[in-house]
């Protein structure tokens, strides 16, 4: 076993954990994160989606042990201190991006670093930021409605 | 889904990781950015008695674009290269393959030289370093470290010339020659999956190269110096048709694989034979 300390969504966690535990898993069962969510656990449907020292990466296809000392966002980080909703969030909401929720986590950490690298991105950007996310049942129109609807929201807000 | 017990090494320099790797010996496995190795080791297809994470190894994430050529160490991870201006201005084929390669989330994590080690005869760099006669850095614990060419890089699907106890350490891209043009040009049922076949394409003053991919057990490359020399595009695609050794399975037929390799290659051949007519312009200008 290895005693990791990762700071999550900006508080120091401490687990101890087998050289394979993948840190979905980690999250979800050593911490209780429950809000990133394992879909295929192969990297194909990019639902575990976190943010790793800001970059989205597949939390399912990365060992936690790997990542001791850095810096992880999970779904749970995004919204303000007194838990209001990030923009990207409410657009999501706003534009009916979500119906079972499943693969929401990973869509909204997604977004949240594409938005962040390039604040007004073109149609073809959103398609490409969000290739490798599967929805089941939006049909993404709705999802790549929110997004660009988070870009406004986003610099409505920093104005 | 879960990956099987092994034993984590997390070596801090090279020569640890080295003698890690020496001690394994065929038991070790080298874990970079884990985009496939870890798909294979959930779906417990593999399952090695011990894992050396590189990822902590002090001097591996380099990336350098000279005169020459780009070279990557062991952990420039796949965003990292295609975001290079650098490197995009010395070897041009590297960013539009990249762009390829799966989707941004992957290649945030991926490594340019796991990609190589990994040898899927389906994916995009292999053909890139055949194509371009680039070369893989092996070291190992208290040997002098060696050069191979792609040439002999490839060995067979998911084969590589890495010997047990033997690190990739970097790859090298030769810079694309004055006056020429490149090109990469694939089919996939869905953007970012494994292509169904897929060209990269260098045309030079002097040469004309095809690498193919998904149509063979190592990428395939075809010389199409004499039908480039004469603009004869359809004979080029028949000399690629007749080189490739498609399989088939549930995605495609060979024969299908075949003629789209044929058909991707006169395309891809006219971009890079286009571009090599207006960057020799600018060159002469």
């Amino acid at each position: 076993m290895f005693d990791i300390t990762l700071r999550v969504n900006g508080v120091l966690r401490q687990a101890s954990v087998p050289g394979r535990r993948l840190l979905s898993d980690c999250l979800r069962h050593d911490l209780g994160l429950t809000g990133t969510h394992v879909g295929c656990e192969h990297g194909v449907c990019g639902c575990c989606t976190v943010l790793l020292d800001g970059e989205p990466v597949r939390s399912c296809l990365t060992f936690a042990v790997t990542v001791d000392g850095r810096e992880i966002t999970t779904v749970e980080g995004l919204a303000g201190p007194g838990g209001e909703l990030s923009p990207v969030q409410r657009a999501f909401a706003e534009c009916h991006g979500l119906q079972c929720g499943f693969c929401t986590p990973g869509f909204l950490c997604t977004a949240t670093a594409l938005l962040r690298d390039n604040p007004s991105p073109s149609e073809e950007d959103v398609l490409e930021g969000l290739s490798g996310n599967l929805c089941r049942c939006t049909g993404y129109q709705n999802i790549v409605k929110a997004v660009h609807r988070a870009a406004e929201l986003i610099a409505e807000e920093s104005r | 889904m879960k990956p099987p017990p092994f034993d984590y090494h997390a070596p801090r320099d090279l020569g640890e990781a080295l003698a890690a790797l020496a001690e394994a010996g065929p038991d070790g496995k080298v874990l970079a950015g884990g985009q496939s190795l870890i798909p294979l080791l959930n779906m417990r297809l593999a399952a090695p008695a011990r894992l050396i994470d590189i990822n902590r190894v002090a001097g591996l994430d380099t990336l350098s674009a000279g005169p020459e050529g780009v070279r990557a160490g062991a952990l420039a991870r796949h965003a990292r290269v295609e975001r290079s201006a650098e490197a995009a201005a010395v070897q041009p084929l590297l960013r539009r393959a990249l762009r390829l390669v799966a989707h941004p989330v992957i290649r945030n994590r991926g490594t340019v030289v796991g990609s190589l080690v990994h040898a899927d005869p389906a994916a995009e760099l292999p053909a890139v370093l055949a194509l371009l006669g680039g070369s893989v850095r092996l070291a190992a614990a208290g040997g002098a470290e060696r050069d191979v060419p792609a040439a002999e890089f490839f060995t067979g699907p998911m084969e590589s010339a890495v010997r047990p106890g033997e690190l990739a350490v970097s790859a090298f891209f030769p810079a694309l020659p004055p006056g020429s043009g490149v090109s990469f040009r694939e089919l996939a049922r869905r953007h970012g999956d494994y292509a169904l076949a897929g060209v990269a394409v260098l045309v030079t003053p002097a040469a004309a190269r095809v690498a193919c991919i998904g149509v063979g057990p190592v990428p395939i490359v075809v010389d199409v110096t004499e039908q480039a020399a004469a603009g004869d595009w359809a004979a080029a695609a028949q000399a690629v048709r007749e080189r490739v050794e498609p399989e088939e399975d549930i995605h495609a037929s060979a024969d299908y694989r075949r003629h789209l390799a044929g058909v991707l290659a006169g395309q891809a051949l006219r971009d890079a034979a286009r571009e090599a007519e207006t960057t020799g312009v600018r060159h002469h200008a």
